[in-house]
């Protein structure tokens, strides 16, 4: 009597989930038909990668999968590097990345004879911002930045930088050492030279955490993605990067598209697997989608759109790529 | 004469209330720091959240704005999730805890055994993800799917359903099973029918507990190929899928403020299901309470 009791729990249990599941696959497919445009590509779309382009894809697939029901994209935020262990194996269609891909995993791509091509879909201009309470900052050449945050420098102080500028000790708060935003930083200013750590460093692999950090300490010095000082104008400044032309220039849609924010804006992309591009319609069709949509996307979620010209260079391409042999 | 002798006891009984009143407040104190958290805790999610909590949230797959979003797709994919890691994590570790308590021989073997479950309880979660991408994934050829994430799941979890059902069964008084053989039972008889039913309560108490865990877990589900965005539900086990802690975690990453409050949303549903599920266990455990 017990027993039967239990299982009949168990099969109700079972029961309810199946038919939660089988009610949510209806309404969505029910819904979904309503708006569909008759297309005629179907099938899943995989595509990995870096976290911090996943939401312009996240935008892309949401409006494609709209347009196009019978497809089903997904899309996985494992980082850069772990996006390209799994392209360069060839298990997914599409890889975002933000930076370029690395000799030792193109060679491991070549390897398994998978062919990788990088598409530039938009502009990130990495900010180094303090706080709206700081007024003496407003701008640093790329040397001052150096002295700043590297480890090798003697500098500690704000006085140590400028000697007009206060005599207090430099909060620095940065990305970890996974971010692909640390990486292009530790490339282009830091030159791969280690990073100033110790009490007065704080690292964290969440932008948000940097922001609050900065946002309250008048001494405080950090650098993220734009998208999270758009976001955070009130409480945070940009400052103006000066690469010795003595001409400082503050990161702004314009000057992160132009490419005039130099060196700190950086492309970001998704590669494709050219294989994929062949054989499978829905994957062509979704990366067309992505290069005739993927400026508006970028602004959408923060990001910089590419000069129009730029994605229908990249259209030919990938219909080149897509009929080549 | 008697008066003197009647001060020290006085003094005597009145340190030692008055300890009893220090340590009463000490052990209050404590509890009230948990519980103190715990509300800041449900205060600030529910503040955030309540908002955009609503049946649209529930029932939507991820969007790129706010307003849009939901919680669907990792709503579903958790529940078949747990259903999975919870057939096979109380199966295998029932079964495992039985051996070990009621049929392997008492030696150091044994022993060294048990040691070593109680030790793989404390490996990080990351662990088993790499082991279930190697062997779940890529070994027996699953792939990215939610068999995969299932069987990973269940590993995790299977050292701590194990120790509390060895605890469980070794809790059973003896009296019980010396009793069944006198009647005659045979040892798989005695397991089945006393033991089992006796050990019930505290092995489902292990199992919410192990099972509240996989449901938050994060980082083991991205390396076994969760997916963030998805707008699809897993329709067999060798389907994509995602959870609700992968759909948090991304929100929370967002640098515009409204998806904080998407996240806390998220938090809530989160919750609820752990309610729900907690309820269920205490459900069936208080049924065979009652019968003991």
């Amino acid at each position: 009597m017990k027993r039967i009791k239990q299982a009949a729990l168990l099969a109700a249990f079972v029961l309810v989930i199946g038919v939660l599941a089988a009610c949510g696959s209806e309404e969505s497919a029910n819904g979904e038909s309503s708006s569909g445009e008759g297309s005629s590509v179907s099938g899943p779309i995989t595509i990995d990668g870096s976290s911090t382009v996943f939401p312009i894809m996240e935008a892309l697939t949401y409006q494609y999968q709209k347009e196009h029901p019978e497809t089903s994209p997904t899309v996985n935020a494992s980082g850069t590097g772990g996006g390209f262990k799994k392209a360069t194996r060839g298990e997914v269609d599409l890889t975002n990345a933000s930076r370029e891909i690395k000799p030792e995993e193109q060679a491991i791509a070549e390897e398994n004879g998978i062919k990788l091509e990088p598409l530039e879909i938009a502009k990130d201009g990495i900010t180094v911002v303090v706080s709206q309470q700081n007024d003496f900052v407003k701008n640093l050449t790329l040397e001052q930045l150096r002295k700043i945050f590297l480890e090798s420098s003697e500098a500690t102080k704000w006085s140590d930088i400028n000697p007009e500028w206060p005599d207090k000790t430099i909060k620095i708060f940065s990305p970890g050492h996974d971010s692909g935003t640390f990486d292009y930083f530790n490339e282009v200013i830091l030159e791969e030279q280690p990073l100033k750590e110790g009490e007065n460093t704080t690292l964290s692999e969440d932008d948000n955490v940097l922001v609050r950090g900065i946002a309250n300490d008048p001494y405080a010095i950090g650098f993220f993605g734009y998208a999270y000082y758009a976001e955070n104008k009130d409480k945070l400044k940009a400052l103006g990067i000066d690469n010795g032309e003595g001409d400082p220039v503050k990161p702004t849609n314009e000057t992160i598209q132009s490419g005039k924010y130099t060196p700190l804006s950086r492309p970001l992309y998704t590669y494709v697997n050219v294989e994929s591009l062949k054989t499978k319609p829905q994957v062509l069709d979704f990366v067309t989608f992505t290069l005739k949509n993927a400026g508006e996307a970028a602004k959408q979620v923060g990001y910089v759109a590419l000069p129009e010209e730029r994605y229908k260079e990249q259209l030919e391409q990938v219909k080149k790529w897509a009929s080549e042999k | 004469m008697l008066e003197h002798k009647e001060r020290p006891i006085n003094r005597k009984v009145k340190r030692r209330l008055w300890l009893n009143a220090i340590m009463k407040t000490g052990f209050f104190a404590a509890t009230l720091i948990g519980l103190i958290f715990l509300a800041l805790l449900l205060y600030r999610v529910l503040n955030q959240g309540i908002g955009y909590l609503s049946w649209d949230y529930i029932t939507s797959f991820p969007a790129p704005f706010p307003e849009e979003a939901g919680i669907w797709a990792g709503l579903v994919g958790s529940i078949m999730l747990m259903v999975i890691v919870a057939a096979i994590a109380v199966t295998i570790g029932v079964a495992t805890a039985i051996y070990l308590e009621e049929y392997a021989p008492k030696n150091k073997f044994t022993e060294f055994i048990r040691a070593n479950i109680q030790n793989l309880a404390g490996v990080p979660s990351i662990v088993f993800g790499l082991l279930g991408l190697t062997f779940f994934v890529y070994m027996f050829s699953i792939g990215y799917r939610l068999l995969a994430g299932g069987l990973t799941m269940a590993l995790l979890i299977l050292p701590v359903i194990v120790v509390a059902s060895q605890e469980a069964v070794r809790s059973v008084p003896n009296e019980l099973r010396e009793a069944s053989y006198g009647m005659g039972a045979s040892k798989w008889q005695t397991i089945a029918r006393i033991i089992l039913p006796a050990a019930l309560p505290g092995m489902l108490t292990g199992t919410i507990i192990a099972l509240s865990r996989a449901i938050g877990e994060t980082a083991p589900l991205i390396i076994v190929g969760a997916a963030t965005a998805i707008y699809t539900l897993p329709d067999s086990l060798l389907s994509k899928y995602t959870v609700m802690p992968i759909q948090i975690y991304n929100w929370t990453g967002r640098p515009q403020e409204e998806w904080q409050y998407v996240a806390a949303a998220g938090i809530i549903v989160l919750l609820v299901v752990l309610l729900m599920m907690n309820a269920i266990a205490v459900g069936i455990r208080n049924k065979f309470q009652k019968r003991l």
